[in-house]
């Protein structure tokens, strides 16, 4: 029970679009809910029974093939950690992880604060901003889309019309889907164009800080980017931790994009050979479903420690609201 | 825990913050006023700044969208590297060329997969949502603390763990090339968003109405078909929208379990015609990119209210 309610109003408070009312807090301290355990099981039967099988008893069965050798046809070979040991001498293993670290860690950032940068411009209380906010959130809904990959592979291809652009302002020609050098940027770009999605949550926040807080600012003399490190960001700390993990847990699992832009072979020289990719050819074209668990695993690991430092350190930034000063 | 125990306070904090602030500003109210006749001088001319600014930034971010679509009339050989939109050769030859099919296989083919995946996919996500979300909000029984827990933990849980052991199920099951391995998770609530989203929106709803119709003899079923169901219309709505439009984009699940081009939906289409096509014919990939994307955008231009506010309160990805 306490865990439950510790988790809910975590994530409401979140959010930053549904801060407890005294109603609301009231009701749930008195209104006790009716005990009913044959119909509380009875309706959380269609979750529970996907939980069981398509969630708990795969993890568990992958926990056990990482440890195994699995070609799908003869049974499995236990191999002890030998998987785990393979990895880490793996190059294209290494290059993958590698790939994915730069783009969360580089990609995420800019993205965000993309995100932020616009929802602050359209926060400013002009007319048409419900326009721009449709518009700059439309990407987020095709940008992993098959077409938008093909779209952005033809706009990046050599001779394409960033090329055109770049020759124009005498830099060098030559496209970005071709050269590894280049295919970071590209894909990163990409991430960056669908902005819209946690740009719509900051605005949502945004709006949630109190003006008075701006204007006592003021009176006390106090600068935009003192009112921005002061108030807009302690205000909006529990907007920017979720999209935080959100976005960062999203783009650790970025692959349609990189599968299309590169045939689904991660080239040119493996520069766009996410970890999901690299994957999906381990498991699913080479059929090496051992090697692919102890990948999985692995990714498990590492964005549950990721988000687990996330929570960890939010005790220090984030501010839920009312407490902040 | 701790948070737990913060929570209550906020409201009353938050309280005397706002009326504290109120007074210090109340004693330099004329200062304020001065402030705000030159504020409202100014705003004509920052005004014009804001709009060229988004104007400009709309430009850049609805660019690849209208290049494509407009690629998509242009002929093959005026596609790449042109940056401007118009042609003066524009036509509907590339959707003619592309809807004729790939491999023996129409084009209406690939549709109708697509379309009759996302149907399932709606129909299987509400029903199986809203039913464990009633439980989640409405019912109290022993675990469910534990089992919301993980619930929340799965929203959080990188997909591809599973993917192999599901596969190797659905694959010793024989149900590879088949529609099952797609759309099962939808019936048994596996996108924990859906259920995340719907327990929220369950618990704004007052209690007073169940507690109501259970003096008057409702059962569970009767109170959440009769009441809760009509009243949590926008979260439908919204889980709808999103369920329909994340199974047309999906890629990967197809590319798992779908062999055979006649099962094939839109997207992975569209791949085997990329990789078979010559190069050259960028007009007819990008009209089937177009095709591809078509019943997406339609939603969103009918729906853009539900789909942005959506993710605005639920925090939803697109």
């Amino acid at each position: 029970m306490s865990a439950l309610d510790s988790n809910e109003i975590e994530l409401d408070t979140a959010r930053g679009t549904d801060v407890p009312s005294p109603a609301r807090g009231r009701r749930r301290k008195n209104a006790s809910l009716v005990r009913d355990t044959g119909a509380g099981y009875a309706f959380l039967s269609p979750w529970l029974l996907g939980f069981l099988l398509l969630t708990a008893f795969p993890m568990l069965a992958s926990l056990y093939l990482a440890f195994t050798d699995y070609d799908l046809f003869r049974p499995p070979q236990w191999v002890g950690w030998e998987n785990f040991q393979a990895l880490f001498a793996d190059r294209r293993f290494l290059t993958s992880a590698r790939v994915t670290a730069v783009y969360v860690l580089v990609g995420t950032p800019i993205k965000l604060a993309a995100a932020l940068a616009v929802a602050m411009l359209l926060n400013m209380k002009h007319r048409g901003q419900g326009g721009y906010r449709s518009v700059f959130y439309a990407p987020s809904l095709i940008g992993a889309s098959v077409s938008v990959a093909i779209v952005w592979k033809a706009m990046f291809i050599d001779d394409g019309i960033v090329d055109r652009i770049q020759q124009f302002f005498g830099m060098e020609p030559g496209g970005w889907v071709g050269d590894p050098d280049r295919t970071m940027p590209m894909m990163i770009l990409l991430a960056v164009w669908t902005f819209g999605a946690p740009m719509v949550i900051f605005l949502a926040g945004l709006k949630q800080v109190p003006a008075e807080l701006y204007e006592a600012a003021s009176v006390d003399g106090a600068g935009p980017v003192r009112k921005f490190l002061r108030i807009t960001l302690p205000m909006l700390s529990p907007v920017l931790f979720f999209n935080l993990l959100l976005e960062t847990i999203n783009a650790f699992q970025v692959f349609s994009s990189a599968f299309i832009i590169s045939g689904g072979t991660g080239g040119p020289a493996d520069s766009t050979l996410f970890y999901t990719l690299y994957l999906y050819v381990k498991g699913f074209t080479q059929f090496d479903m051992g090697y692919a668990s102890a990948m999985a695993w692995v990714l498990v690991v590492v964005v549950g420690l990721i988000t687990a430092v996330l929570f960890r350190t939010s005790k220090g930034w984030v501010h839920y609201s009312g407490d902040s000063r | 825990m701790t948070d737990h125990a913060v929570t209550p306070n906020l409201p009353a904090q938050a309280a005397g913050t706002t009326m504290l602030l109120e007074e210090q500003t109340g004693g330099r109210r004329a200062d304020a006023h001065r402030r705000r006749a030159a504020a409202r001088r100014r705003r004509g001319v920052r005004s014009v700044g804001f709009h060229l600014l988004l104007a400009a930034l709309t430009v850049v971010v609805l660019y690849p969208a209208a290049w494509m679509a407009m690629s998509s009339l242009k002929p093959s050989s005026e596609i790449i590297g042109n940056v401007t939109l118009w042609s003066d050769r524009l036509s509907l030859d590339n959707f003619a060329t592309a809807m004729s099919g790939i491999g023996g296989v129409s084009f209406w083919t690939f549709f109708a997969n697509s379309t009759f995946l996302a149907v399932m996919s709606v129909i299987g996500v509400v029903a199986s949502a809203a039913v464990s979300a009633y439980a989640f909000a409405r019912i109290e029984f022993p675990g469910r603390g534990l089992f919301f827990a993980i619930m929340i933990g799965t929203l959080l849980l990188p997909f591809h763990v599973v993917i192999i052991p599901q596969y190797i199920m659905f694959n010793t099951f024989g149900l590879v090339n088949t529609f099952v391995p797609l759309l099962i998770g939808k019936f048994l609530a596996a996108e924990a968003f859906f259920v995340f989203l719907m327990v929220q929106f369950m618990r704004n709803l007052p209690r007073e109405l169940d507690e109501a119709a259970r003096i008057d003899g409702c059962g569970h079923l009767r109170i959440f078909r009769s009441i809760m169901l009509p009243l949590m219309r926008p979260a439908v709505i919204t889980s709808s929208i999103f369920a329909f439009i994340w199974s047309w984009n999906d890629f990967l699940g197809p590319l798992l379990y779908l062999k055979r081009p006649d099962l094939y939906p839109l997207p992975i289409a569209l791949r085997l015609y990329v990789d078979q096509t010559s190069v050259s014919d960028y007009g007819a990939q990008m009209a089937m990119a177009v095709l591809a994307l078509l019943p997406v955008m339609l939603f969103f231009i009918l729906f853009q209210r539900y789909i942005v506010d959506g993710v605005a309160t639920q925090g939803l990805k697109g």
